[in-house]
């Protein structure tokens, strides 16, 4: 796995959420926003969110840290640590 | 026209997905019906050769009405209109409209344009074509999914004209104001077009003669319907409530470890846990699983649990999984993942709608710790669950922190007593204890 740049990851984050939520403008959210909040995912929507960033990027996310996935720039964070 | 839920009077065919000559078998989708608050893919219920097709596309018709005649292997030119809800229910209840004493308001139908069915619109989205663009060849205009395929098929390279950067909470405003936003005029800065923002709406809308918004209707039209059948519902049927509090601690813990190793596509969350415990002890307490019809309860044979889904941008529908309480906990939450999906897709198939005989309705995702909600006639229970949260909470004669959860029941007076719902709720939670065995 390549490394990924922040700009691919953060369009990485944007197309995963884009695929749970065709509705919403993904391009203009807020990085710094609530993703939970500004987008409406329950439980169902942020399991497959999760789902589609592994799948991406082949990052394993487990389920305690779902709380570090906050918003758009704390799942670039997480997954810029972890992409190998 | 089957009845899709017990506040359906008449719907009106979208599409048609077969014709005279297909062979079709029991379970296949043999057409898009619209009602008022989605479109739902009718299943038909016997294998056969399609021999007519009675009622065309765009004709409302009330429900029971044959659409379609189905020639069966053994008898010539069998009439099945289609079903007495699902061979799996003991009694053909939801298509009785007759039996309602007031009659439900008719669902609003926009008079000068159609409704795009949300499931060519998703068509038009998986082929990256613009639904709003594509010339409609259905009845009044109506953009059927053909003319999306033959439009995804034409386009030569996918050029977006202008892109219209729109942000979410213009765009959640939009629809509520009635706005199309196509007809919003962005502001510049510097040559470079800005995305649109609320206040480019707020002065859309207080310029603008309105303007028909297809999805403002639809969500006008789900609300009357969601109207009629609450006030039904209250009207008529004597409800009592219960809840109880349940230490989740041993399931969430069992949750956990089976997820660790678990890919993430097979990770279960506690809804599922949920979920099955409800469906078991259905079987457990049979008194509230079934229907009142008649001034009598009739119990269902199977326990296909409804799951109430809020749909986003408003509406609410209840669709069934099948057999819940047969259905191994993984397979119950592929199922549930299935049914929401398809459920905010417009995507649901008619037996899913028909079917329910006992719905839970889950609004821990919503922070909320108990729900009291109403029941779905001609159930005759309504179960809720809450937010997972950590309480105080007395374990052993020692105070610790658990996880717990409120369980509730709206149950019908005239079905069970207080001491059935007791029973019910009781036996959820001593299976949710035994999470292995669920």
């Amino acid at each position: 796995m390549t490394t990924m740049t922040t700009d691919q990851l953060r369009a990485t984050v944007r197309q995963a959420l884009h695929a749970i939520v065709p509705d919403a403008d993904v391009d203009t959210l807020d990085p710094g926003a609530d993703l939970r909040d500004e987008l409406g995912l329950d439980s169902l929507d942020f399991l497959a969110f999760v789902e589609r960033l592994g799948e991406t990027t082949g990052v394993r996310i487990e389920e305690d840290d779902y709380d570090r996935l906050d918003t758009l720039d704390a799942c670039v964070g997480f997954l810029g640590a972890r992409v190998a | 026209m089957p009845s899709l839920g017990a506040d359906m009077d008449a719907g009106t065919v979208v599409e048609w997905l077969v014709k005279p000559g297909d062979a079709v078998h029991r379970g296949d989708v043999v057409a898009v019906v619209d009602t008022s608050k989605a479109a739902i893919e009718v299943e038909c219920f016997a294998d056969g050769t399609i021999q007519a097709i009675l009622v065309p596309t765009g004709a409302e018709v009330p429900v029971g009405t044959v659409l379609a005649t189905i020639t069966t292997a053994d008898a010539p030119a069998a009439a099945p209109e289609v079903p007495e809800p699902a061979p799996v229910a003991s009694v053909p209840v939801a298509s009785v409209p007759s039996a309602r004493p007031e009659p439900v308001p008719a669902p609003a139908h926009p008079a000068d344009h159609y409704v795009l069915s949300p499931l060519v619109r998703r068509l038009a989205h998986d082929l990256g074509v613009d639904a709003d663009a594509v010339p409609g060849t259905g009845p009044g205009g109506r953009v059927t999914r053909t003319d999306v395929q033959a439009a995804a098929r034409s386009a030569t390279a996918p050029v977006p004209a202008v892109r219209l950067r729109v942000s979410p909470y213009a765009r959640r405003l939009a629809a509520e104001l009635g706005v199309d936003l196509a007809r919003v005029t962005p502001r510049r800065s510097d040559g470079t077009i800005l995305p649109i923002h609320a206040v480019d709406v707020r002065a859309a809308a207080a310029a603008a003669v309105p303007v028909p918004d297809a999805r403002a209707a639809r969500q006008a039209a789900t609300r009357t319907a969601i109207a009629a059948l609450m006030s039904r519902s209250k009207r008529e049927v004597p409800h009592y409530y219960l809840s109880t509090t349940v230490d989740l601690g041993t399931g969430v813990t069992w949750l956990r470890e089976r997820n660790r190793d678990l890919p993430v596509t097979k990770r279960l969350v506690p809804a599922a846990l949920l979920l099955k415990a409800t469906a078991l002890a259905a079987r457990k307490v049979p008194e509230l699983n079934g229907f009142w019809v008649d001034d009598a309860f009739r119990p269902a044979t199977s326990v296909h649990l409804g799951v109430a889904v809020a749909i986003h941008g408003g509406g609410l529908v209840a669709p069934a999984i099948h057999d819940a309480d047969r259905l191994p906990l993984e397979d119950l939450m592929a199922a549930l993942r299935d049914l929401v999906s398809r459920a905010r897709g417009g995507r649901l198939r008619g037996s899913e709608m028909s079917d329910p005989t006992l719905t839970v309705t889950n609004l821990g995702d919503q922070g909320v710790e108990a729900v009291f909600g109403v029941i779905y006639p001609p159930q005759v229970a309504l179960v809720g669950f809450g937010k997972v949260v950590d309480r105080p909470h007395a374990v052993g004669g020692l105070i610790g922190v658990r996880p717990v959860v409120t369980l509730t029941l709206s149950a019908d007076h005239r079905a069970t007593d207080g001491w059935t719902g007791a029973r019910f709720l009781n036996t959820v939670e001593r299976l949710l204890q035994h999470p292995e065995e669920l």
